[in-house]
C-alpha cells in the first residue's frame, strides 16, 4: 500500500458541493471530492498498488489542466487503471457541477 | 411492414443486483424520506486494513440509511459486496449494531422502527478476525432485541451471496427475501471444497451450488420467505409487504422442535438431493411460517 499526495495551488475557483463516487472493489476506486478550506487543490491517494506515483501524477496533471476548483480529493484505490481513474474523477465533477 | 416489437419485461426492468449497496438501500425508501447516517464524509474507516497493506473504504463498506417505507420508519443497513467481499469488520459491525440498537430504542419509545439488512457478504473480515467475530455476536443480539418490536428484514439479492457469520444474522431475521441469483449458506462452496475436498463439494459446479444454496431452493425449503425477480420495484414491494406484516407470530429460530424433528426424519443412509429435501420440508403455505 502506498500513500501519495499532490498539490495544485493554481486551482482557485470556489467549489461549494461535495461528491462521493465509486467503490474500493477490484480494479476500481472511490473518490471523495469536497471544497478545500484553503486556496488551491490537494489530492490524497491511498492505493493498494505500489510504484505507480508517476502514473498518478500524469492523471492528475491532465485532470487539473481542464478542471479548476479549490478542492480536496481523497482517493481509496484498489487497482483502478488510469482510464478508470479519470472516469471516476469526471463522474465526481459531474456531481458537483449539477 | 411494422410488426410490433415485443420487448420482454426483463429488458425494461430496473435491475436491483446491478445497483451498488448505497443505491440498493436508497431504492427501498419512500421518495424524499431517506437520510444516510455516518456517511463516507464522516470517514470512519477501518483502522486495521491499512496496517495490512489494504486500501480502506470511507464507509467501511457498510451503508446506514434511515427513512420511511410505506409511511413507517425503517433503517436500512447495506453491505457493499464489492469492497472486501462485503465482509464485517470492527467499524462496519459497530455501524450495524448501533443502527439496530437505535431502532430498538425508538421502538421501545413507541415508534416501531423496522430494519432492512441488505447482505452481500462472505461473513467476518479475516483481516479483523476477532473483532469481526465479536461484531457478529453483537449484531445477532441486537437483531434479537429489535425483532420483538419490529420486523428485521433481510434481503440477499446477489451476486456475492450471504455466508459465514452473516448467514446467522439472516437466520435470526423475521423475513428473508431472495432472488434466484442469490445464495445463502453457512459455509460458502469454496470453503467447503477447501476443507473437505472436491468430492464433498465441487465449488466450480454452479448448478450444484445453486441447487443447494440458491434462492429458489432456500425459499422452497422454507429457510427464506419470498423469492423475487431481480427488479428494484419488485424488491421494494416485497420489503413494503414485510414492513406492513409486522413482527411474525413465531420466528423461524423459535421453531426448534419443528427443525429438530425434520432433521431427525432425514434418511442419511443415502445421499439426499435438493429436490427431495425441498419436497419434504415444503409447507402448504410455501414457507415454514
Amino acid at each position: 500500500m502506498e500513500k501519495i499526495e499532490f498539490n495544485y495551488p493554481e486551482a482557485k475557483r470556489l467549489v461549494t458541493k461535495r461528491a462521493h463516487v465509486g467503490v474500493v472493489g477490484s480494479g476500481d476506486m472511490e473518490v471523495l471530492l469536497e471544497p478545500n478550506r484553503e486556496e488551491g487543490a490537494r489530492v490524497f491517494i491511498t492505493t493498494s498498488v505500489n510504484g505507480f506515483g508517476d502514473a498518478w501524477k500524469a492523471v492528475f496533471d491532465r485532470f487539473f489542466s481542464k478542471f479548476d476548483g479549490a478542492v480536496r480529493i481523497y482517493i481509496n484505490d484498489a487497482g483502478a487503471t488510469p482510464g478508470s481513474v479519470l472516469l471516476r474523477l469526471e463522474q465526481a465533477v459531474e456531481v458537483i457541477e449539477q | 411492414m411494422n410488426a410490433p416489437t415485443l420487448i420482454p419485461d426483463f429488458v425494461n426492468r430496473k435491475s436491483f443486483i446491478e445497483l451498488d449497496a448505497r443505491a440498493r438501500a436508497q431504492s427501498l425508501f419512500d421518495e424524499g424520506t431517506s437520510k444516510e447516517l455516518v456517511g463516507p464524509f464522516d470517514r470512519i474507516e477501518s483502522p486495521w486494513l491499512a496496517k495490512q497493506g489494504i486500501a480502506p473504504q470511507s464507509d467501511d463498506g457498510c451503508i446506514v440509511i434511515k427513512g420511511k417505507i410505506g409511511g413507517s420508519p425503517v433503517v436500512a443497513i447495506a453491505f457493499e459486496g464489492a469492497f472486501q467481499g462485503g465482509s464485517v469488520g470492527e467499524v462496519s459491525g459497530a455501524k450495524m449494531t448501533a443502527a439496530l440498537d437505535l431502532a430498538t430504542k425508538d421502538s421501545e419509545a413507541g415508534k416501531p422502527t423496522a430494519a432492512v439488512l441488505l447482505l452481500e457478504t462472505g461473513g467476518v473480515r479475516l483481516q479483523e478476525a476477532n473483532l469481526g467475530l465479536a461484531a457478529v455476536a453483537e449484531i445477532i443480539s441486537s437483531a434479537l432485541a429489535l425483532r420483538q418490536h419490529a420486523p428485521v428484514i433481510t434481503i440477499v439479492a446477489g451476486t456475492v451471496g450471504c455466508f459465514g457469520g452473516m448467514s446467522l444474522v439472516a437466520g435470526v431475521s423475521s423475513y428473508t427475501i431472495m432472488t434466484r441469483e442469490a445464495r445463502l449458506g453457512l459455509n460458502g462452496p469454496e470453503v467447503i471444497e477447501q476443507e473437505s475436498g472436491i468430492n464433498e463439494f465441487d465449488a466450480s459446479d454452479r448448478a450444484l451450488i445453486w441447487a443447494i444454496h440458491g434462492g429458489e431452493q432456500r425459499v422452497g425449503m422454507g429457510l427464506a420467505d419470498s423469492l423475487v425477480e431481480d427488479d428494484a420495484d419488485k424488491v421494494a414491494a416485497a420489503v413494503r409487504a414485510c414492513v406492513h406484516k409486522g413482527v411474525p407470530e413465531k420466528h423461524r429460530t423459535e421453531q426448534v422442535e419443528l427443525y429438530r424433528a425434520r432433521i431427525a426424519a432425514i434418511d442419511t443412509s443415502s445421499q439426499i438431493d435438493p429436490a427431495t429435501l425441498r419436497q419434504q420440508w415444503a409447507s402448504p403455505k410455501g414457507g415454514v411460517r
